[in-house]
């Protein structure tokens, strides 16, 4: 797991890498709860444009995302996902709950 | 029905081995020349097999999953995923979209994801004695 995260205007960037399953989702779910506690966003982006390949691992992920961001009244933002991650969230219903911007056609 | 090639794999129930698993068997599949998003569907509804085996099929001990793929004729590629792990009671409600025993770390869509992902989905299992899932999908002829 790795990632790198800025806070800019109040918006929260965290950008994840490589491949989220279930071995490295532990990791990131933590993290980004972690982020989120300590900076208080008032939005949160996730950003997957170096992420490579999600399975129901990643769904978890922001699913936990989307519930601190909802505790303090904040909005989760889902950005750059390339076609399978896309998939999955669409096969899911993930797509109805987040909103989703610049989805790398 | 004939096949035309096949593989198994063997492995300790380690979450390291869920990428290993998902991307052996895309190269096994690559030989169909599958799409793009073939491939990507075939390593996700495999993670997800697998993933259970770890997660629900060996809770508390490690123990052996075995994948075994075939290329069967019409371009069918056939995958079974097997562990002898604790099974489960009730299928009818673990393929139920949401539906999880894993806590807020799992998301209960993995067989939701097998489903949409691949041709056919069946999974037969026995409390105490493990779980096996076949998984089945034809790919598109590229001329």
């Amino acid at each position: 797991m790795q990632f790198t995260s800025f806070l800019q205007d109040g918006n929260l960037t965290v950008a994840l890498t490589g491949e989220i399953d279930h071995h490295s989702a532990k990791g990131y779910i933590q993290s980004i709860a972690a982020k989120i506690e300590a900076y208080t966003p008032s939005v949160c982006i996730l950003d997957f444009k170096e992420v490579s390949f999600v399975d129901s691992s990643g769904i978890a992920v922001v699913i936990n995302a989307l519930r601190c961001m909802t505790q303090i009244e904040g909005h989760l933002v889902l950005s750059g996902l390339s076609e399978q991650p896309m998939k999955v969230f669409r096969a899911s219903g993930v797509d109805k709950l987040v909103q989703i911007k610049e989805a790398v056609s | 029905m004939k096949f035309e090639n096949y593989m198994t794999l063997e492995f300790p129930s380690r979450s390291c081995n869920e990428a290993f698993a998902r991307s052996a068997v895309a190269c096994f599949a690559a030989q169909l020349d599958p799409t793009v998003e073939e491939l990507g569907d075939i390593r996700t509804a495999v993670s997800e097999a697998v993933t259970n085996c770890i997660v629900h099929g060996y809770p508390e001990k490690l123990g052996t999953i075995t994948v075994r793929c075939r290329i069967l004729k019409g371009q069918i590629l056939d995958i079974v995923v097997k562990d002898r792990g604790v099974g489960i009671s009730d299928i009818e409600q673990a393929r139920r979209p949401m539906f999880t025993t894993g806590g807020a770390e799992r998301s209960g869509m993995g067989f939701t994801i097998m489903e949409s992902f691949m041709t056919e989905l069946e999974i037969s299992s026995t409390p105490g004695k493990g779980t096996t899932v076949h998984m089945r999908r034809k790919l598109q002829r590229r001329k």
